[in-house]
């Protein structure tokens, strides 16, 4: 990566739909949403809804399966100088493996990131990232059909994430994204019915990063392998805070619906900032935090 | 489509809780065509993050206006912001309506409430007139008319409580002309902005009498340019059907093409 900012899987399409707002060659990677093997509908609508300083989503992953996303959008991204990053999950350990194999064998992908987090969806996802048995299982499939850089996504509805991070590290994962979205409710008091069709959603935004930026600290504290820490990114002085904590990486997320140029402005305020404090290498500020000597 | 910061020219009511919005955006302006959108970032809304989109209702070379009701916190902001404040805005975004061509079908464009400022730049750039049916609740409702009736196009009104026109739902006197040209009915055309149980209605109409029909759908948006996926309508795919995007593949579809219920 030319620059340690990429977007966060699931606001960023197939990278396509913003490129006419934003220059992608600028990012240090395009993450792109989720994939499983075949394609999916979705949950059925209301999807999203607005809430204090954030929003719930839950969409269900809809998306073109591997063949449609290899036709449809895979020209586009491999067309672009800077690695893609494709998000993939499964129903079972198998069908990880086997999308890693699909995305192993098609060449020219930077990255595979395991979502083993989402919320939305009633199997696959969140099941695999909350059990170290599991979650180690999938990583471990995936890394003997790939030798592409494994990036597991975290949940952060764990009571201990650095015994998952441990896991996933142990199993062979070469990265960690920390977080995915929180489980989280909102009812309409006029009708009372809940605002989202499936009920339940994935809180994202603002409102999240202090949450995020201590799963960071933790996931980070747990292991060696680098971090790509998101949750509620909106400028450069978040992403920062993310780094200090241990990130290594950083994901703008929800901020790219309401503010596309928020990538390249967290690039430029971190180039900004490290001028400004005389740091050579943005590596130096990970981990960075000073903590009350004891 | 371009992202960029513009002025607002001029903030005023319309009528009861309408407000006209016209923003100062020369490059944008030209490339808007009827029944696009604009994803519209309220600056003064600090934990309300989303845009919100809005149907553009008039284009000029440099300037284009908007036509909006106040129904929550984002449009009670925007009217309070006066000319001279800036706004992010997306604009033009989404698939619009086919604009008739010359000596061919009749346009009937059917509005309700704020929809019939969607319906604007489609009469404007129509070298075909027609008729553009109204509906609302009350007189208030009603909007625009002046502008219609000064480009030429005849005005139907229809209103719930008969304050203003006709009583009653504005597919009544749709129905009442279609039925009276029963015999040149082909040559008709509907286009249609609303709320859903009118587009759904209209949609009946055009499948019952056999016409071809475009219809704006309004959907619950996030990012206004395709990754989100939030604002899918499901649209028949082959023998079944698919998720597709207001955002993206619409606003606009043909009527023909949208699945009122899903039997799953």
């Amino acid at each position: 990566m030319q620059n340690p900012v990429t977007v966060a899987s699931g606001t960023f399409g197939y990278g396509a739909e913003y490129a006419r707002l934003i220059d992608l060659n600028q990012l240090g990677a395009v993450t792109v949403k989720g994939i499983r093997l075949n394609p999916v509908l979705g949950n059925p609508t209301p999807r999203t809804a607005e809430t204090t300083s954030g929003m719930l989503n839950a969409i269900g992953l809809q998306g073109p399966g591997v063949d449609g996303f290899i036709k449809k959008y895979w020209p586009f991204l491999k067309s672009l100088k800077v690695p893609t990053i494709i998000n993939i999950w499964g129903t079972t350990v198998e069908e990880y493996a086997e999308v890693a194999r699909r995305f192993d064998a098609l060449g020219g992908v930077g990255a595979l990131e395991l979502n083993v987090s989402c919320p939305n969806i009633k199997a696959g996802g969140a099941q695999f990232g909350t059990d170290c048995n599991l979650l180690a299982q999938v990583v471990a499939a995936c890394r003997q059909v790939t030798t592409l850089p494994l990036i597991t996504k975290m949940s952060p509805n764990v009571p201990n994430i650095g015994q998952l991070a441990k896991a996933a590290e142990d199993a062979g994962s070469d990265a960690l994204a920390v977080t995915n979205s929180f489980p989280a409710m909102a009812i309409d008091i006029h009708t009372r019915k809940p605002k989202l069709a499936n009920i339940t959603g994935g809180l994202t935004g603002p409102a999240i990063k202090p949450i995020a930026i201590k799963l960071v600290w933790e996931a980070a504290k747990a292991v060696k392998i680098p971090i790509i820490g998101m949750g509620g990114i909106q400028n450069a002085d978040d992403a920062i805070e993310f780094l200090m904590a241990g990130a290594t990486a950083v994901a703008v997320g929800t901020a790219n619906f309401y503010e596309p140029q928020t990538p390249l402005q967290v690039i430029d305020g971190i180039r900004n900032f490290m001028e400004r404090k005389k740091i050579s290498d943005v590596r130096e500020i990970t981990g960075s935090v000073q903590l009350p000597k004891k | 489509m371009l992202e960029q910061t513009v002025t607002i020219v001029a903030n005023e009511r319309d009528t009861d809780q309408y407000f006209r919005l016209v923003l100062r955006a020369p490059q944008i302006a030209p490339l808007i065509q009827p029944g696009q959108f604009a994803h519209v970032r309220i600056l003064p809304l600090k934990d309300a993050l989303l845009r919100r989109p809005f149907s553009i209702f008039q284009a000029t070379a440099d300037t284009f206006s908007i036509l909006y009701k106040t129904v929550g916190k984002g449009t009670d902001a925007l009217a309070r912001m006066r000319a001279g404040d800036e706004l992010s805005v997306i604009a033009p975004l989404g698939h619009g309506f086919t604009v008739p061509a010359a000596g061919g079908e009749t346009p009937l464009l059917v509005a309700g409430g704020y929809g019939m400022a969607a319906m604007f730049l489609l009469a404007q750039r129509s070298p075909q007139k027609g008729i553009v049916f109204v509906g609302g609740r009350r007189r208030v409702d009603i909007l625009c008319e002046k502008e219609f009736a000064a480009i030429g196009w005849e005005v139907r009104a229809a209103t719930e409580d008969g304050s203003h026109g006709e009583k009653g739902l504005v597919t009544q006197p749709l129905q009442a002309e279609i039925r009276n040209f029963k015999s040149q009915i082909s040559n008709f055309k509907l286009f249609a902005c609303g709320p859903t149980p009118m587009l759904k209605a209209v949609g009946k109409l055009a499948e019952e009498y056999n016409l071809p029909a475009e219809l704006s759908m309004d959907e619950h948006m996030c990012c206004g340019v395709g990754t989100c996926l939030t604002c899918v309508i499901p649209v028949k795919a082959g023998d079944s059907w698919e998720y597709q995007r207001t955002c993206t593949e619409g606003p606009v579809f043909d009527a023909r093409e949208i699945v009122w219920e899903i039997t799953k």
